[in-house]
């Protein structure tokens, strides 16, 4: 009896160099918690950023090697799929890390050290903290915690199995609700912060593991291959698989920050350290819109008649709440916020395409939104005042007089948002547009167009606020960063011209790269 | 036996863990609501595991309970921190980030 129930059993089936910018990524981070536990203070930061670089560096070359050699595959008994669309995610998000890596890395900014509290168990303005301060601690294990998000994000758009996607997005998430309050600056505001992307991020994804429940109790089977198998053959109980899906949906919207899911973004994205909500806002995006659209595509597109509506009128709110919300904040990081709410509902007209060309379209945007995103935000953590980050848009008045060449990087990287020719965003919003045009689409595509030009109008508001008035007493000032944020933000405006003008080798990569495997 | 009757608990309690999630103002009772909501996704996991006659189901809980614990120290530390500096675990009191 025992023999024959170990004969039965089947050893799963590893190809770890298909894992292997996954397992990196893991393996460095559990070296970085090793580091934290070995290595003496003095050098902890150091040895964090060389493990940390390294590490992306080491994940980079086997997602270069994956795609070379253009390895394709369902691995770890139909648990992930590294398929062209999973590989392209993995290069964008690692991208996206490195330049987030930079920015956590960053010191010069803030007197009194980086982004991060110095401990961030100490109270609020007790002595402790000031102590601490005073001594120069920093709080490294933010490193570790950098590492294992990124390897959730890693995993997370190449989850093929609503198991692993719940724990991809439990690894990706936790650490980032930890970080999210651990600014040095504010540190109410930002333990609030964390204390609502916790709490709702915990409510989504109950939602999440509850609508996988279901669409397993229909499908017998957690497999997307398996669901879309079920969903070909069966007819019976449509209505749990309804309910499932719409759960699973609204666990991935919510990360998405999609309206009416996208509450948490603007209270995050300001309470948040700057660096982090650069890094969250890029990356968390594209990995879990990559998620997003390998359920929908793979495990729930037989369904597609029953979703493509529902895709339609979240996408009509979430473009309509972005810009017109967006064009009333006073702050500059919650304006940031409503204008990814509004980014989130142009990508979900790839999602209602449902086409190849969608799926390409929605790549190339997720590359090109990423890396402006993040340089939006290394520019927001230069803008300083006595008290820290000016984040208010009443200190941006007049800062073109001021410090004309950062400002008119941040001038470049908001006409990307609006989507101004010659810019990456211009390009990207055409792709996606355009697909979903081709997928019969047009009235979603008018609204969307319109939508596109009322949120050039508070990107446009910005801009003539920062060249159009006087420097006042008022005005924050632009305080020279070290190296690291150079780059940063050297890298991204690079990036944002280039694509605009250039943009054909990046969209041949995610016309080519843009296959689900089931 | 009917797998009907575990499936309806299931509903029962994720929807009162979803209600108490929404109204309580305690952070610590909306987060044990939030963890009432994954168990009943695991009761209805190992219900359905039984129905569609295969393991999936049960090791899906077993994961989930790993992570759910994950969860509780991250949470717990957070609102720990929030108590701390506050005096006061209440979400409405939490209220400095708005328009």
């Amino acid at each position: 009896m025992m023999l024959a129930a170990l004969s039965s059993f089947a050893t799963p089936n590893f190809d770890y160099v298909k894992l292997a910018p996954v397992l990196i990524v893991f393996a460095g981070a559990i070296v970085s918690v090793l580091v934290e536990a070995f290595v003496a203070r003095t050098q902890r930061r150091s040895v964090q950023i060389v493990v940390t670089f390294l590490t992306i560096a080491i994940a980079f070359g086997a997602v270069l090697n994956n795609y070379t050699a253009k390895r394709e595959g369902i691995e770890a008994m139909g648990a992930f799929a590294l398929d062209g669309t999973a590989t392209m995610l993995q290069g964008i998000i690692l991208v996206v890390g490195v330049l987030g890596a930079l920015l956590f890395a960053e010191r010069r900014v803030d007197p009194a050290g980086d982004a991060f509290a110095p401990r961030a168990s100490a109270l609020p303005g007790s002595s402790d903290e000031q102590q601490f301060t005073e001594a120069g601690w920093l709080q490294t294990e933010v490193w570790p915690l950098f590492l294992f998000a990124l390897g959730g994000m890693l995993l997370f758009p190449a989850a093929t199995d609503l198991l692993t996607m719940f724990v991809a997005l439990e690894v990706l998430s936790l650490p980032l609700y930890l970080m999210a309050g651990m600014a040095r600056r504010r540190r109410l505001l930002s333990q609030e912060a964390a204390l609502k992307y916790f709490i709702l991020g915990a409510f989504s994804s109950a939602f999440f593991l509850y609508g996988a429940a279901l669409v397993y109790g229909y499908a017998g089977s957690t497999n997307f291959g398996g669901i879309a198998t079920a969903l070909s053959k069966m007819t019976n109980n449509e209505g749990m698989f309804l309910l499932g899906a719409l759960f699973v949906a609204i666990g991935l919207l919510f990360k998405v920050g999609v309206a009416p899911f996208h509450q948490w973004s603007p209270d995050v994205y300001q309470g948040a350290p700057t660096p982090l909500t650069g890094f969250m806002a890029a990356a968390t995006k594209i990995a879990a819109f990559g998620a997003l659209m390998r359920v929908m595509y793979v495990a729930f597109g037989g369904a597609r008649w029953d979703w493509q509506p529902i895709v339609w009128v979240l996408a009509i709110v979430s473009m309509a709440v972005g810009t017109i919300v967006g064009v009333a904040q006073s702050d500059i990081k919650r304006m940031l916020a409503f204008s990814s709410v509004a980014h989130a509902g142009f990508l979900l007209l790839a999602v209602a395409a449902a086409s190849k060309d969608g799926l390409s379209g929605s790549l190339f945007y997720l590359a090109t939104y990423g890396v402006t995103t993040v340089g939006a935000f290394a520019v927001v953590s230069l803008v300083r005042d006595a008290t820290g980050e000016a984040s208010h848009l009443g200190a941006w008045a007049g800062l073109g007089r001021k410090s004309p060449f950062m400002a008119g990087v941040f001038a470049l990287f908001l006409l990307a948002f609006a989507g101004i020719p010659l810019t990456s965003g211009f390009i990207g919003k055409f792709a996606v547009f355009s697909a979903a045009a081709a997928s019969g689409a047009t009235p979603l595509v008018i609204i969307a167009v319109i939508a596109s030009a009322v949120a050039g109008f508070f990107y446009v508001r910005v801009i003539v606020l920062m060249f159009f008035t006087e420097a006042t007493e008022a005005t924050a000032s632009v305080v020279v960063p070290s190296g690291y944020t150079r780059v940063v933000v050297g890298v991204t405006a690079a990036l944002t011209l280039v694509l605009g003008i250039l943009p054909q080798p990046l969209l041949d990569l995610a016309a080519n790269a843009s296959t689900f495997l089931r | 036996m009917s797998m009907n009757a575990y499936v309806t608990l299931s509903a029962v309690l994720f929807s009162i863990g979803a209600i108490g999630v929404l109204t309580r103002r305690n952070a610590i009772v909306a987060f044990m609501s939030v963890e009432m909501m994954l168990n009943a996704a695991n009761l209805a996991f190992v219900a359905f595991a039984k129905v569609n006659g295969d393991l999936t189901g049960q090791v899906v809980a077993f994961f989930v309970m790993v992570v759910a614990a994950a969860e509780v120290v991250v949470g717990l530390a957070i609102i720990m921190t929030i108590f701390r500096s506050r005096h006061s675990a209440s979400i409405d009191d939490a209220n400095l980030l708005k328009y």
